[in-house]
């Protein structure tokens, strides 16, 4: 088999192959399934069923779905510019640390100033706990790989300190969480008795305005710009480390809001389990959207349904909800390989001897 | 090689094309970007597989898309762009792929005494021991070539090879080609430069849109006669007009700079006086402070000392935008890398350096998309850029087409200083008149222009002043009717530039 570069890649494909990829994923998911002993399509009757089969479920997948959307948008824009923001995990505390701080009393406003002034708060720590990484990256060229990295486990260590310390709630009973979240800034549910709040919305709309603001701005023309080719953008006049200072910031933020989300939306308080790796499963959101922030929102609930459902799933047919993440890991890794392959025609045979 | 087609979707990009060589035979192929030589060669090497057609080797046939097999068999490659490992010694990159990866202790000593063989019969001189990023340019070249008779080929293409050298390396490596044939090998040469082709090839192949044009005698051959088969019409070479010099624009007074990437010496006391309605040339072997000269004018770099002043004014702070917005262009040497940005649109690319336009996006920075594509319609319109739809990525653009899309950009600016980094490297007769209308076009417009340049018959075609630089300095500026070739290729290398100046 010979593999030949392309010069167009045909559009029916590159939406073909994210579905391929799921239904590979969904095959080697069955297989598992049956290693231990379940029959795959009644596992996945149930993890459809636990996903979308009653109002709870919907609600439930949605608001998984939120710190999703906000966490892929966080390494989608970061992306775009090159910039590799593996950090989202420790912005998304950081964000949860600075609501904790203002929003457990210090600061009481009306309700409708109070969530928005939380969100402000929240991507503002974001965008703080990020700025090292990119300040280093310009100022030396450290590599935003290892920085961004390194400071989610100095970010998370620091919050499990100021759980046990200043931010300790002296009600918890010895739990390491912080005092509640003020009622005036806990984001309101928006389908009756279930978990799913304001944040989705506010996740939806993050997501429309990055697209518009990469499609429509020059400020997003400058990202592309500068991700493609930062230095015929240099040469065109654009100043390529601003743009990215502000991109880090911007992603920063976004990781920031999303720890917004989980502490006054889903949970009420901060606690060392807010978020079971948001940060990184952002990564793969953005991956499999191949960076688009409207597709960010889609493979954010499609990824949302799989870990709900895994639960039910597993709970009913008794296999592990690991599965989840099998399911996840291949299908992001077959997008990913199988993107890269629409770039080529292939020849299974080497024609002529 | 008989019958061989090759298409690309719906682009023919070699159609039943036959040709063969002898042995001992120097075969050049002529054609412009786009003719089909680079896919031609690509299914010879093994790296395509040709739709139909065979390739023959010695009479016998050769199964098609394998490479090593193609190597195997005695053919050899080498690439325009260098193919060295930069951290490894010559001895190194030599040895790289031809001994097992499996395997104790690498046989050096047998190497060394063959690379050693090698390089005198055939007069490449190079210390096996040398590390690739301290050698020049040429030596590289010789390098590759090596690499190639170490395996023991008996064909080899050479893909472009002077497309970088000086006049005077350009001759070390005909001595080079023409020993390699008298001792029996084959040499397909692959050039743009018709006088090079002239005089080292036997036989000339010309093609054109991906069919054989002409196959002919070297002796049978002249400069028009090529030029008219490679572009299938006459081109229209630019007419130098009368430069009526209007104000001075930009003036440098004895600036020296520190060491930048692509000039490790720096600047060395330069006075440079650019004026509206002139082309100011710049010669001098790559590497000698030509690229921090442009960057320094383009507002990339800052001077340690000496001053700019622009319009009589002085100029304290350097940066890109600021030059920019001052009327200042530049047009960079490595347009795919420096230019266009080759995953965006060829839309998106018009408009780059546009930003601030408020026929580009409002204040606010809300891009006005219509706009946009009726801007970058009219670049392609008015500069002559052959593309199929507007959307289409940069990076399938030709590179005369890529340059037309820059310099367009630019011009639609209307700047008063261009500065032009070897604008017309690699490209097809054609692309290179085209660029040399837009530049004398410009000038006749009242702009200045600076062009650096390698290539002697350019400079001298297209400038109304020339100057040389070497190691950092540059010399007098002299009127370009009164030099010579041969005289600004003795002061490229730095010999006695007073004596030749004055």
């Amino acid at each position: 088999m010979r593999l030949e570069a392309r010069d167009h890649v045909p559009e029916w494909l590159t939406f073909l192959v994210p579905i391929l990829a799921i239904f590979f994923s969904l095959f080697v998911a069955a297989t598992l399934l049956i290693i231990a002993d379940a029959p795959p399509l009644e596992s996945f009757y149930y993890l459809i069923k636990g996903a979308f089969g009653s109002k709870n479920a919907i609600a439930e997948t949605g608001a998984r779905a939120t710190p999703l959307i906000l966490t892929g948008l966080a390494a989608g824009i970061a992306f775009r510019a090159k910039f590799w923001n593996i950090g989202a995990e420790g912005q998304l505390y950081a964000g949860a640390i600075a609501v904790t701080v203002v929003g457990t009393g210090a600061i009481n406003l009306p309700s409708t100033l109070m969530i928005p002034f939380l969100f402000l708060v929240g991507a503002l720590a974001g965008a703080v706990a990020i700025l090292p990484s990119v300040i280093l990256k310009q100022l030396f060229k450290v590599d935003e790989v290892v920085t961004t990295l390194l400071m989610n486990f100095i970010i998370i260590l620091f919050v499990s300190f100021v759980l046990d310390g200043p931010l300790k709630d002296p009600m918890s009973m010895g739990w390491p969480q912080a005092a509640s979240i003020v009622d005036s800034g806990v984001l309101p549910q928006i389908m009756e008795r279930t978990r799913l709040h304001f944040g989705f919305i506010v996740a939806i709309v993050t997501a429309l305005m990055i697209w518009f603001i990469l499609g429509k701005t020059t400020f997003g023309f400058k990202i592309r710009a500068v991700g493609y080719n930062s230095s015929a953008a240099y040469h065109s006049g654009h100043s390529v480390i601003k743009t990215m200072i502000l991109v880090a910031c911007i992603s920063g933020g976004l990781a920031g809001l999303a720890g917004v989300t989980e502490t006054a939306g889903l949970k009420g308080y901060l606690t060392l389990d807010l978020s079971p790796g948001f940060g990184y499963t952002g990564i793969a959101v953005a991956m499999l959207a191949a960076l688009n922030p409207i597709g960010i929102v889609f493979s954010a609930i499609f990824l949302a349904t799989i870990y709900v459902g895994a639960d039910s799933m597993s709970r009913a047919m008794n296999v592990p909800t690991y599965l989840a993440d099998v399911v996840v890991a291949v299908t992001v890794l077959s997008v990913l390989i199988s993107l890269v392959l629409t770039q080529y025609k292939f020849y299974f045979k080497s024609n002529s001897k | 090689m008989t019958k061989v087609s090759k298409k690309f979707g719906t682009l023919t990009a070699n159609e039943n094309i036959s040709f063969s060589v002898s042995k001992g035979e120097i075969l050049a192929v002529l054609g412009e970007n786009g003719a089909g030589k680079t896919t031609l060669m690509n299914v010879i090497f093994g790296h395509y597989i040709p739709d139909s057609g065979t390739i023959a080797l010695k009479g016998v046939r050769m199964r098609s898309g394998d490479t090593k097999a193609a190597i195997k068999s005695g053919i050899g490659m080498v690439h325009q762009h260098f193919t060295l490992a930069e951290n490894l010694t010559v001895l190194e990159n030599i040895l790289i792929g031809r001994n097992p990866l499996w395997g104790w202790t690498l046989n050096t000593k047998a190497a060394e005494q063959k690379i050693m063989d090698i390089s005198e019969r055939f007069g490449l001189k190079i210390d096996p021991h040398a590390r690739v990023l301290d050698l020049s340019v040429g030596e590289k070249q010789r390098l590759e070539i090596l690499k190639t008779l170490y395996s023991n080929c008996d064909l080899v293409i050479l893909d472009e090879p002077t497309a970088s050298l000086t006049p005077q390396e350009v001759d070390n490596l005909f001595v080079t080609i023409q020993s390699m044939v008298k001792s029996g090998l084959s040499v397909i040469l692959i050039s743009h430069k018709l006088d090079e082709i002239l005089k080292v090839s036997d036989r000339i192949l010309v093609l054109r849109h991906g069919k054989v044009v002409a196959d002919m005698a070297r002796v049978k051959a002249n400069k028009a006669l090529l030029a008219e088969l490679i572009v299938g019409r006459k081109i229209k070479r630019p007419i130098q007009k009368k430069a009526k010099f209007t104000s001075k624009v930009l003036d440098l007074n004895s600036i020296n700079t520190s060491p930048t990437q692509g000039s490790p010496m720096g600047l060395k006391n330069i006075d440079l006086e650019l004026r509206g309605g002139e082309i100011h040339g710049i010669a001098g072997v790559a590497g000698n402070g030509q690229r921090a000269l442009c960057e320094l004018i383009a507002g990339q770099i800052k001077p340690q000392s000496g001053n700019l002043a622009y319009k009589g004014v002085l100029v304290n702070s350097f940066n890109v935008k600021k030059f920019m917005a001052m009327g200042i262009a530049y047009i960079p040497e490595d347009r795919n890398i420096d230019g266009v940005i080759g995953d965006m649109s060829i839309q998106e690319n018009s408009v780059l350096s546009e930003l601030n336009n408020p026929k580009i996006a409002t204040p606010r920075g809300f891009l006005l998309l219509k706009e946009c594509v009726a801007y970058a319609k009219n670049i392609c319109k008015k500069y002559d850029v052959r593309t199929q739809s507007l959307s289409q990525p940069a990076r399938l653009l030709s590179g005369g087409n890529v340059q037309k899309l820059l310099i367009g950009r630019w011009l639609e600016r209307n700047p008063n200083v261009i500065i032009a980094c070897q604008p017309t490297r690699g490209l097809d007769e054609g692309a290179i008149a085209a660029v040399h209308s837009m530049l004398l076009n410009a000038k006749s417009d009242g702009r200045a222009i600076l062009v650096v340049t390698e290539d002697l018959d350019e400079l001298l075609l297209i400038s109304d002043k020339v100057s040389v630089m070497y190691n950092g300095s540059l010399t007098a500026a002299k009127q370009a009717k009164k030099l010579e070739k041969r005289e600004i290729g003795l002061m490229m290398t730095g010999s006695k530039i007073e004596e030749t100046i004055r």
